[in-house]
């Protein structure tokens, strides 16, 4: 593993301990997984925000590292937190978890990140472009980069996505590289597709057998970029899928010549759908997984002016792209449905299960997967048209 | 004798043994506040892995056992030192922010090399294990 002038100057800890152990941290890797050298990143996405789940131990990591006076050199975003820092006390949030939540964000606050806390940082200004390198940490992030923007990636874990932002740099190895961009799947798509939700569901299916694969795509008629980012979250979700490629929609289309073949057929759609249901009169319904983009949010406007909904209702977004929908007057339209927009969290990270919930809702394919494990709830999954208001 | 190794942490100590042939999830694995072993059915169930020289094949399990390796040593029951036949990314890390010197590949099969409770000194500085 060869180091740059700069990277063993750091290495050394010539720049400070943050970045001494930043570098460590990254030459480790780079020896696991035979790296030569090092590669600039333009951007940093850090997981391993909620206090959900990092717990103590990940809070104390965050303030050993904030202590050792990291700071990171390129635009580094976090991944959501367990509560919207605004109205989390509306949210019904407990105060404890609020205020170990709080540390949490001061300590990546003190490392210079911006508090930006999504899982689709390219709705809100982090776009980068195909071939760019980068270090992302949120699975169905890593996914549409990859996959959607033709971005490089590899599945980064929390400290070496901050480690990667402190030092600039990544090492070279995975699918930063064109040889572990091919894709060893070929799924024909042969159910119609007429949803976001049955985007979702089939994601769901596919996961679960490509488990890490890169699959490809043929016979998706109707990808739009929510569509795609509710398939790859899904897929990243039910297996650990990070790149995909969808014929005629995505920047990339490399099938191996031996790939295997899969079909998803109207029986698997129905299936995969009959069996992320595990429950009925949700007291919540969520939309927003990942994070809702505005038309994802005029929806849900669309579907509930004038109307009460009859539970609670979240939907999940960007801060910034709250913002947006506060400006078009969505938001107002939702709170007087009775439901509310929420930013900086999401249903899957924030702490459901202690909040008094059983039954929840949602129209995508990662939520139903984790409410089910991670927040003990049942779900009710469909369109938001059919799910809220019913 | 000497054996060769891969740095992967960097720092020198030194430790008692304590050697397995399973992999190890700090997560749910080892108790944070005493080091014992907490695992079910482990090979190392019961024992405590403070102080020690911990040698075993490979980490397992979730990416939060890193931070259980910080919350560990803060509480002074951390390993002493980690020798790996293959690192993964979860126990590297780990032991790099701990502080806990750590080497992997030894060019000698540690399990035989190495006997439960005989003196050891790492020495990631320089890549070799020192019996």
């Amino acid at each position: 593993m060869q180091l740059s002038k700069l990277e063993q100057k750091m290495y050394d800890g010539e720049m400070g301990e943050g970045a001494r152990l930043s570098m460590e941290i990254l030459a480790a890797l780079g020896k696991i997984y035979d790296a030569n050298r090092m590669i600039p990143v333009s951007s940093a996405q850090i997981a391993g925000v909620s206090y959900k789940t990092i717990g103590d131990a990940g809070l104390e990591y965050l303030m050993h590292m904030a202590k050792s006076g990291a700071k990171v050199r390129i635009p580094s975003l976090l991944n959501p937190a367990g509560m919207d820092m605004a109205q989390w006390r509306e949210m019904k949030i407990p105060e404890k978890f609020a205020k170990k939540q709080i540390e949490v964000l001061d300590a990546y606050a003190a490392m210079g990140i911006t508090m930006s806390c999504t899982c689709t940082p390219y709705l809100v200004g982090l776009r980068p472009k195909v071939g760019e390198h980068i270090a992302w940490a949120e699975s169905s992030a890593i996914a549409f980069a990859n996959s959607v923007l033709g971005a490089r990636t590899n599945r980064e874990g929390g400290p070496s996505a901050l480690a990667a932002a402190v030092c600039g740099v990544t090492p070279e190895y995975g699918f930063h590289m064109d040889e572990n961009r091919i894709c060893d799947f070929l799924v024909e798509a042969e159910a119609e597709l007429k949803t976001t939700a049955d985007f979702g569901a089939m994601g769901y299916h596919l996961g679960s057998i490509v488990k890490n694969g890169n699959p490809a795509f043929t016979g998706i008629r109707n990808a739009s970029e929510d569509r795609l980012k509710a398939l790859g979250a899904a897929m990243a979700a039910s297996g650990s899928v990070a790149l995909f490629n969808v014929q005629g929609a995505t920047p990339e289309y490399t099938v191996s010549e031996g790939a295997q073949k899969i079909s998803f057929t109207e029986k698997d759609l129905k299936e995969t759908k009959a069996k992320m249901n595990s429950g009925e009169n949700p007291d919540l319904i969520t939309i927003g997984c990942p994070h809702a983009s505005i038309g994802e949010i005029k929806e849900v406007a669309d579907i509930v002016e004038g109307k009460k909904v009859g539970c609670d209702l979240w939907v999940c977004t960007a801060r910034q792209t709250k913002a947006v929908a506060d400006k078009k007057g969505y938001t107002a339209i939702i709170e007087k449905a009775g439901g509310r927009v929420v930013a900086d969290t999401c249903m899957v990270v924030c702490p459901l299960e202690e909040m008094g919930y059983k039954v929840t809702g949602c129209n995508s394919g990662k939520a139903a997967k984790y409410l089910s494990s991670l927040c003990k709830q049942k779900v009710m999954f469909g369109n938001p048209g059919d799910i809220i208001c019913k | 004798m000497q054996i060769k190794g891969r740095i992967i942490a960097r720092g020198k100590a030194r430790g008692k043994a304590l050697v397995c042939r399973d992999a190890i999830s700090f997560l749910g694995g080892i108790d944070p506040k005493t080091g014992t072993v907490i695992e079910k059915g482990h090979a190392l169930e019961g024992k405590n892995v403070a102080g020690t020289v911990l040698v075993f094949p490979t980490g397992k399990g979730s990416t939060v056992g890193s931070y259980v390796m910080l919350q560990l040593k803060k509480n002074g029951k951390a390993p002493a030192a980690i020798i790996n036949a293959t690192a993964e990314p979860i126990i590297a890390v780990g032991a790099i922010i701990s502080g806990i010197p750590m080497l992997d590949k030894p060019e000698k099969d540690i399990f035989s090399a190495i006997k439960d409770g005989a003196n050891v000194e790492v020495d990631a500085e320089k890549g070799i294990i020192i019996l």
